[in-house]
């Protein structure tokens, strides 16, 4: 099995050594971890569903044949281990012993089998994977086979996949539904470390799961999602908390014990107050982005793109949008800085907020007072402050902005029109993705330049896609490196798929009678609570 | 059962189903739920499919019969994200909303009447121009301003109550209490006023009566002139203030719940706005205006059986 | 003791005599709310949208006499420009919910084979929670100051058709409306020269307190994000915005919230006065 992300996150090992002994772990669970999540839990289905929260809940209930520890190194967790013939064509994956569903059967490799093919027609990754793929297969009830139509570079990069969507591994006639079908409060059947509780569920207000006392942890100490999945607590609830304020009053009064998400500005409110910490649990951090609609005018000009993200200050976003300093950081590489692929080519002229180089290159754009129109999102503050901003900023630019309020779920709706601005299109919105939804070009969907099947926005560029599927076969890290450069340069040359935005972090605020939270996304085992 | 009740009854029908349709209709100005339900990273083929398993992509008057003839079988719908059926989730929410609710319309009464019989008793006094300047005030600060401005002062800086949440009567009824007083408080503002003002109006308008007169004359003890006399037949006026007042409460619930964390209705059809789940947003608009309409159904009923004179 | 109240009736002229002061100092601040939000760039103000994100959440300084907020813009200057949403929204559905509403009424009280179509629609639009209507009007349409107007006006509506077909009802029983009837007058001339007079007085009382609670509603609907545009400064979105901060900048949230209720109550308490000169009748009843 090779290793690709070794070393990638300088720091993160420290956390990797506060994990604590395996195995020690039913006697002594004892309470219940209230949680303030970051949203609520509407949509149960996390292969079928996009959306952190439903990744979150489907590390609880499901697990993962692999998984990723803090240096972003795949891991076995359900599977014992690998073995993958010399050509590179065949992978056998074995099983671990006493893995067993919530309803007390045993875990086969059909079922396995038949997790990952719903998965891989949903995936970016896992579509991409299965192109590569001929067949999966159970052998015995113990062995996955995948045979390979040629060799990829990726094959257990995406199936120990660290974000959405995570390829959980569910029973067979789960598994089994066409994507479409999507799981319900029924389904919620899974081999993780907690159980669903199915009466205590009220969305948008409560989710309840208790510890499988079942579970047979994996020896080695958890780190990120790899490793033993110890729970020390009897149950987590989630509580949905729709005003920030109460949510934090809440957490300061000890009426719950972890919120998720504190909002920057909260935080000085934190620190102060007594009995409370503040951590930051994913290092990857977020990257915030503008993304551009590449079919209508005036942003299906490059020389207009290129100008915007020219012209965009990402301090100045930062700073509006977080606000602490110790929670952001300019970040130019179109993969999260820090992180293996980062890479420092071309960014000399991009998001440094150089207005009079952006002038002249909108004037020799042929930019002639088109209308641009941004969806402003209204009800997700980062979003809010990321549109406030850079609608100011092509407005300095000497652009005809026209920034349209909505709320989220308007965004959704309108940004899949392809029609011109003036009859319901767009131009750019505002959003942004977890570190390790981005880590490379690949997993990266916003860097997918195939026209009508790109990510909406529509970006089309041959080349880049030729770079990516070289980047995806290529099984050198020297290699991948060099062209994760070639499509950085390539990008912020003539592509601008979006304007980057920035890194942030979020920050996890916890009653200090909480002890063992690993690096996110968010997982409850490993956590005690005194 | 006199005709005229029947009648008032079945005037109600009309009512519902208007309702029902202006409902439907507001939902499908503009686009569907598919976008949300695929999420941020969906492409657009995924978007078309989520919206064909939702059977979004068929005419809207097919829709609506369809979901009008499920509704004439008492037939809610299911949630289009969790697929839970709607009259579950009302199920689920409906306890503390209700008891909110209640506890809201009793403190109100209960505070609001006397300090309307108290104005209109001191009609002109300082104590009258008092009291009415609080109404106005309780009228013009929004509800949320209130709500901070006690959890700020009462749970905050006192630590008197919980700064949030609920808590069943049936668990725990001391919590139950704790937990509901400062939401109770803060819906309050609004409906005190309200059924001050019209108290005070009402009493007032009675006082000048020429059998209160008579009563005074006859040199009977004010207080009784003024709760038997004056109140009793004030009476009117008040209840109908309570009934109409329910469309301004349940408005003030969303925002209420929303402050407290309290999990009731108000916040289940926020929700279900922001993400466009239409089942539960007709499912709860429909039945705001069934209580509604059923409250003030009673209301009237209850006049005619008291009052054989009135007639609707 | 009973010597005090021996004439209520005079009591109560006294009571509304007593009360114009009130109504008085409500009409004073009105007006000054209003002279500020009309003369907003004389009043030491800067662009109310202009960013810097550099100086953001401070204190009350010299140069920003309220402070700034999360995007570092002017307080002052957002307080006072704010001033103009509400004012605006307030005035606007009053206007148009009247004007609906009296034209409604109006043919629904005259022509009685759409009186009781029209009056069932209303009290179907009645039975709606106000603020749930407003809220999911303006989610699915968009954010934008229009919306929200025709949001707050729609449920205002079927409180002034009643108020109107009731006014409408009780006139046509007069005997200087039976006999211009009698002589065969056009019903529009009927409807204008006699109806709407007396429809008058009760309608601006009624317009007064329809003002005050669309602002109310405006604020409510920012608060729950379902409002006027985050970009134009309205109090109710610097409130719903600033209410994340106002542990650590208080003013955020302090300034539009007292702005607001000042507002509103120098509108309720000017509508009090005007109910108890203009229409003694409803004065009674309300």
């Amino acid at each position: 099995m090779e290793m690709n992300r070794r070393d990638l996150m300088a720091g993160a090992a420290a956390a990797a050594a506060a994990a604590t002994l395996p195995g020690a772990a039913s006697a002594q669970a004892k309470g219940i971890l209230k949680v303030i999540p970051h949203a609520s839990l509407t949509t149960l289905d996390p292969v079928a569903t996009t959306g952190y929260i439903v990744r979150n809940h489907g590390y609880m209930i499901w697990d993962t044949l692999f998984a990723m520890n803090d240096k972003l190194e795949v891991q076995p967790q359900m599977a014992s281990g690998v073995e993958i013939s010399p050509d590179k064509l065949t992978y056998r994956i074995t099983l671990r012993d006493n893995l067993n569903w919530h309803d007390d059967t045993a875990v086969t490799a059909e079922d396995c089998a038949s997790s990952l093919i719903r998965w891989g027609k949903v995936d970016g990754m896992g579509i991409r994977l299965f192109n590569y793929v001929d067949s999966v297969t159970a052998d015995g009830a113990k062995t996955i086979v995948i045979k390979m139509k040629k060799p990829y570079g990726l094959v257990l990069e995406s199936i120990g996949k660290l974000s959405t969507n995570v390829p959980f591994m569910m029973p067979k006639r789960l598994a089994d539904k066409p994507p479409t079908d999507r799981l319900t409060a029924n389904d919620m059947i899974g081999s993780g470390p907690f159980r669903w509780v199915a009466g205590e569920y009220k969305p948008g207000a409560r989710t309840v799961y208790v510890r499988n006392p079942k579970y047979v942890p994996r020896t080695e100490a958890a780190s990120n999602a790899s490793g033993g999945k110890n729970v020390f607590v009897e149950g987590v609830e989630w509580i949905n908390f729709p005003d920030p304020t109460t949510a934090l009053n809440a957490l300061m009064s000890g009426e719950v014990d972890y919120y998720e998400q504190v909002p920057a500005d909260l935080m000085p409110v934190v620190a102060r107050a007594p009995g409370v910490k503040l951590g930051n649990f994913n290092p990857l951090g977020n990257v915030g982005m503008g993304r551009f609609n590449h079919l209508v005018g005036p942003t299906n000009n490059p020389g207009v793109r290129r100008a915007i993200a020219m012209a965009i200050n990402q301090a100045d976003v930062l700073k509006a949008a977080i606000g602490a300093p110790d929670y952001m950081r300019t970040c130019h590489s179109i993969v999260p800085c820090g992180t293996t692929f980062e890479s420092k080519v071309a960014i000399e002229d991009i998001g440094k907020g150089n207005l009079e180089a952006a002038r002249k290159l909108l004037r020799e754009s042929g930019y002639n007072g088109e209308k641009i129109v941004l969806l402003a999102t209204t009800d997700i503050p980062v979003q809010t402050a990321m549109a406030t901003v850079v609608a100011d900023t092509l407005k300095r630019l000497g652009m005809n902005v026209e920034a349209q309020a909505m709320d989220w779920a308007t965004v959704l709706q309108r940004r899949t029109s392809r029609n011109p601005v003036d009859q319901g299109g767009w131009n750019m919105f505002f959003t942004w993705w977890e570190g390790a939804d981005v880590l490379d070009p690949v997993v990266q969907f916003a860097m997918s330049g195939a026209g009508d099947r790109a990510w909406v926005g529509w970006a089309n560029d041959p080349e880049t896609e030729a770079l990516r599927t070289q980047f995806a076969e290529s099984a050198s890290i020297d290699e991948k490196k060099k062209l994760m450069d070639a499509i950085q340069k390539r990008q912020f040359e003539t592509g601008n798929f979006q304007a980057w935005l920035g890194q942030f972090f979020m920050a996890t605020g916890y009653r200090d009678n909480v002890s063992g939270i690993l690096n996110a996304p968010p997982f409850f085992w490993n956590i005690r609570k005194a | 059962m006199p005709l005229f009740i029947l009648q008032r009854i079945l005037s109600t029908l009309p009512v519902m189903g208007f309702v029902a349709l202006i409902v439907f209709l507001l939902l499908r100005i503009s686009g569907d739920p598919a976008a949300i339900l695929a999420g941020d990273t969906a492409s657009l083929e995924q978007v078309e499919k989520v919206r064909q398993s939702l059977g979004l992509d068929r005419p809207v008057a097919v829709q609506f019969f369809e979901w009008f003839g499920r509704l004439l079988r008492g037939d809610l719908g299911t949630s289009l994200f969790t697929g839970l059926p709607v009259a579950t989730l009302i199920g689920q929410r409906l306890e503390p909303t209700m008891f909110l609710a209640t506890t809201t319309i009793l403190f109100s009464i209960t505070v609001a009447v006397p300090l309307g019989v108290l104005a209109a008793w001191k009609a002109g006094t300082w104590v009258d121009r008092l009291v009415m300047l609080l109404a106005v005030v309780g009228f013009s600060v929004p509800v949320f301003v209130m709500g901070y401005f006690l959890i700020f002062g009462l749970a905050i800086s006192m630590r008197w109550f919980p700064v949030q949440g609920y808590v069943s009567p049936f668990v725990d009824f001391s919590r139950f209490v704790n937990t509901i007083t400062l939401p109770t408080l803060t819906l309050s503002c609004i409906y005190v006023a309200l059924i001050a003002r019209i108290t005070r109006a009402s009493v007032l308008e009675v006082l000048n009566e020429d059998y209160i007169r008579t009563a005074r004359a006859k040199g009977q003890i004010e207080k009784k002139v003024l709760f038997k006399h004056a109140l009793k037949n004030a009476a009117v006026p008040i209840v109908t203030v309570i009934g109409l007042g329910v469309a301004l409460l349940i408005g003030g619930v969303v925002v209420t719940e929303s402050v407290f964390n309290i999990p009731g209705l108000g916040r289940l059809v926020v929700d279900a706005i922001t993400r466009r789940d239409y089942p539960i947003i007709q499912g709860l608009i429909l039945f705001f205006a069934f209580v509604y309409i059923m409250l003030n159904l009673l209301i009237d009923i209850a006049y005619t059986l008291v009052d054989p004179r009135i007639r609707y | 003791m009973s010597a005090a109240i021996t004439s209520p009736f005079q009591e109560f002229r006294r009571t509304a005599v007593a009360r114009y002061p009130l109504a008085a100092l409500g009409a004073v601040l009105l007006i000054a709310i209003v002279m500020a939000a009309l003369l907003a760039p004389f009043m030491g103000t800067i662009d109310p949208t202009a960013l810097n994100p550099s100086n953001r959440l401070k204190p009350p300084t010299a140069q920003n006499w309220l402070g700034t907020d999360q995007f570092g813009r002017d307080v002052w200057s957002r307080l006072v420009y704010g001033a103009r949403v509400s004012l605006i929204v307030g005035s606007l559905v009053a206007l148009f919910s009247i004007g609906l509403g009296l034209i409604i009424g109006m043919v629904a009280g005259y022509i009685r084979w759409l009186d009781a179509i029209v009056m069932r629609m209303m009290d179907g639009l009645m039975a709606i929670p106000g603020i749930l209507l407003a809220i999911a009007m303006v989610s699915l349409s968009g954010a934008s100051i229009t919306t929200v107007i025709i949001a707050i006006t729609i449920p205002e509506i079927p409180r002034v058709v009643r108020l109107v077909r009731a006014v409408v009802l009780s006139v046509r029983e007069e005997p200087y409306v039976e006999s211009a009837i009698s002589i065969g007058t056009p019903l529009p001339k009927i409807l204008f020269r006699h109806v709407l007079p007396n429809c008058i007085p009760p309608l601006i009382v009624q317009a007064t307190y329809i003002c005050a609670s669309a602002m109310l509603t405006e604020a409510i609907l920012s608060f729950l994000g379902a409002g006027t545009p985050p970009i134009i400064p309205s109090w109710g979105n610097m409130i719903a915005e600033g209410r994340i901060f106002f542990q650590i900048a208080p003013w955020n949230i302090l300034w539009p919230g007292i702005g607001l209720s000042l507002t509103i109550l120098a509108v309720n308490v000017l509508g009090d006065g005007l109910r108890d000169r203009l229409d003694p009748k409803i004065a009674k009843r309300m």
